[in-house]
């Protein structure tokens, strides 16, 4: 095994950034729990939690309303998070950042928009969007439920096709796959940068470059979930049009995502929910909105998440993401070159040599992903089993469901090295031989 | 691994192997779909009464799952075929209280059989679910068959 002594993120050692997290703080046991699932959602630093809670202590009030002091201060804190955001992923203007509960939450406001405004709703301004029977919507086969069912719901409403991009045999598509689908009646590419089974990481800005060459017409939205908590991301230069991630996969607090959008579109999307604080004018009847973001932002806001997602990019940036990405990939690689020395197990995506992200998903042959989920658990091991909210992938690559480990800067090789070392004695613990079945 | 041994019973690793009952049913009277979205593991179980709908004369089923659902599926074909119906169903209730026990107390062998190997499922509260598969679809296809 390769020796793990001077392990590090950038210019930090990894016993000093784990230290920085409450939920490894030394436990006494000699061989802790191995933490393989923050691709669901990520541990939390000291940092996230203390400006949460400095926050709720000294300058707790209402944002973008009243006249006192204690609300600038709050809407000030509020709106600083927005730019902490807006510098992290690469928008042209803070405005482009509008928050949202998490991604699925963002990806619904941008669907249910599009499929307001099918129906005439945000009048001459929305009509840009409007979707009419026989357009078409081109998702991958590899989406995350929460980029595919908004997208059928906007289909049922306005008579628009979805068309897939098929993926191959390991879960993958190009992006000659996806150029190959669309038409003139392509209005709308959905797909992930980087996906939540495979680890595929696709370039956005290619796929962007085809789509505007090929489907002028067609809006680019971007699922970045997995791809803005573990590597450098730039909307803007992208030059995709929307854009959906959550705060708890990139060390944030939960209840807090980002929807992020150019701005000329984002002020001619109807909002999804409407209420209070979103508005210019208002009539018994009617109501005007204001510009992005506050037209999207109605009732309450989760402030005090906000702020602790802006504490989680300041505390990423800290160690740079190039810095952990590399890290990432470092996992992925040896935990990719580990199986494939396991006879019967096999890696779902990219194979070893091939660039992955730092989540890596395999089948057992001959044992369910809830058998193996349930050793790997018995060995100290929290990993993901099942379809990962990917059904259509999984019956693509025609199985039921897999077992994913996956990474975030406070992992370490060793912890790799014990998945690999625990799938291996997977297949002998239900009685079936160490070859391949 | 002491746990997990608890867990996977020798009997419920060779009742995952070799699963009795996993197949069509020629004149089948009801037949019943379960289907566990959380981890995708699926069973259809048909069952044939005899004419006064008070024994359950064949239950066969077809399915894809763990080796939980797929091993309580073939101890329960083992388990009711050719017995009273108002007994099969006595017995699925019992193995559900079972399951339920978190691990505690004993569970009765007389009435069980080679279905309390599952015990040590009730310490799993995300397998308890896998175990109950197939008693569910049980349940379901001899209501319609009645």
């Amino acid at each position: 095994m390769i020796p793990t002594a001077t392990e590090r993120v950038g210019a930090r050692a990894i016993d000093d950034i784990r230290n920085d997290f409450p939920a490894f703080a030394a436990s006494g046991d000699a061989r802790p729990t191995a933490y393989l699932d923050s691709a669901a959602t990520a541990q939390r630093p000291t940092a996230v939690l203390d400006a949460e809670r400095d926050y709720l202590e000294h300058d707790l009030a209402a944002v973008h309303r009243g006249a006192s002091a204690a609300t600038g201060r709050s809407t000030t804190r509020f709106e600083e998070a927005r730019a902490d955001l807006a510098r992290f992923v690469g928008a042209a203007d803070d405005r482009e950042i509008v928050w949202a509960q998490n991604a699925t939450d963002a990806l619904n406001m941008v669907a249910l928009g599009i499929a307001d405004a099918s129906a005439g709703i945000g009048g001459a301004d929305a009509s840009r969007f409007a979707l009419q029977p026989g357009d078409e919507i081109v998702l991958t086969e590899a989406e995350h439920h929460a980029n595919l069912l908004p997208w059928q719901r906007v289909a049922q409403r306005t008579g628009a096709r979805l068309v897939p991009v098929k993926v191959d045999e390991q879960g993958c598509w190009s992006v000659d796959d996806l150029v190959a689908v669309l038409t003139p009646r392509t209005r709308v590419v959905a797909f992930a940068e980087i996906s939540n089974v495979t680890g595929l990481i696709v370039p956005v800005a290619d796929v962007v470059a085809a789509v505007r060459a090929r489907a002028p017409q067609a809006l680019v939205v971007l699922d970045a979930c997995q791809s803005v908590p573990h590597r450098p991301v730039d909307f803007a230069g992208y030059d995709v049009d929307f854009a959906a991630f959550s705060g708890h996969k990139m060390l944030g607090p939960n209840g807090i995502g980002v929807l992020y959008g150019r701005a000329e579109l984002l002020d001619a999307l109807p909002p999804a929910r409407t209420g209070g604080s979103t508005i210019t004018r208002v009539t018994f009847e009617t109501a005007e909105f204001l510009p992005a973001p506050q037209r999207f932002e109605a009732g309450t806001q989760p402030v005090s998440q906000a702020i602790g997602l802006a504490a989680a990019v300041r505390y990423l940036e800290g160690m740079g993401m190039d810095a952990v990405a590399a890290h990432e990939d470092a996992f992925a690689e040896r935990v990719v070159e580990g199986v494939a020395g396991i006879p019967g197990v096999r890696i779902v995506g990219p194979q070893a040599g091939h660039a992955r992200a730092g989540l890596v998903s395999v089948a057992v042959d001959g044992v369910h992903a809830h058998d193996v989920g349930q050793f790997l658990d018995d060995a100290g091991l929290v990993v993901r089993v099942g379809h990962h909210c990917a059904q259509p992938l999984h019956r693509a690559l025609g199985l039921t469901a897999t077992t994913r480990a996956s990474a975030h800067v406070y992992t370490t090789a060793e912890e790799a090295d014990r998945f690999v070392a625990a799938l291996g004695e997977v297949r002998t613990f239900f009685g079936l031989g160490t070859g391949a079945a | 691994m002491a746990n997990l041994d608890g867990l996977y019973q020798e009997i419920i690793l060779d009742h995952a192997k070799a699963r009795h009952g996993d197949g069509p049913l020629e004149g089948a009277d009801a037949e019943h779909h379960e289907y566990n979205p959380t981890c995708g593991d699926e069973i259809t179980l048909r069952v044939k009464l005899d004419g006064a709908h008070e024994r359950i004369d064949a239950v066969a089923w077809q399915g894809d799952g763990c080796s939980i659902s797929m091993a309580s599926a073939s101890v329960l074909t083992d388990l009711v075929a050719g017995r009273p119906v108002d007994e099969a169903l006595g017995l699925a209730e019992e193995f559900r209280t079972m399951l339920r026990s978190k691990g505690e107390g004993e569970p009765d062998e007389d009435v069980l059989g080679d279905a309390i190997a599952f015990h040590g499922v009730s310490k799993y509260v995300m397998r308890i679910k896998c175990a109950m598969l197939s008693w569910v679809a049980l349940e379901a296809a001899v209501a319609k068959a009645r």
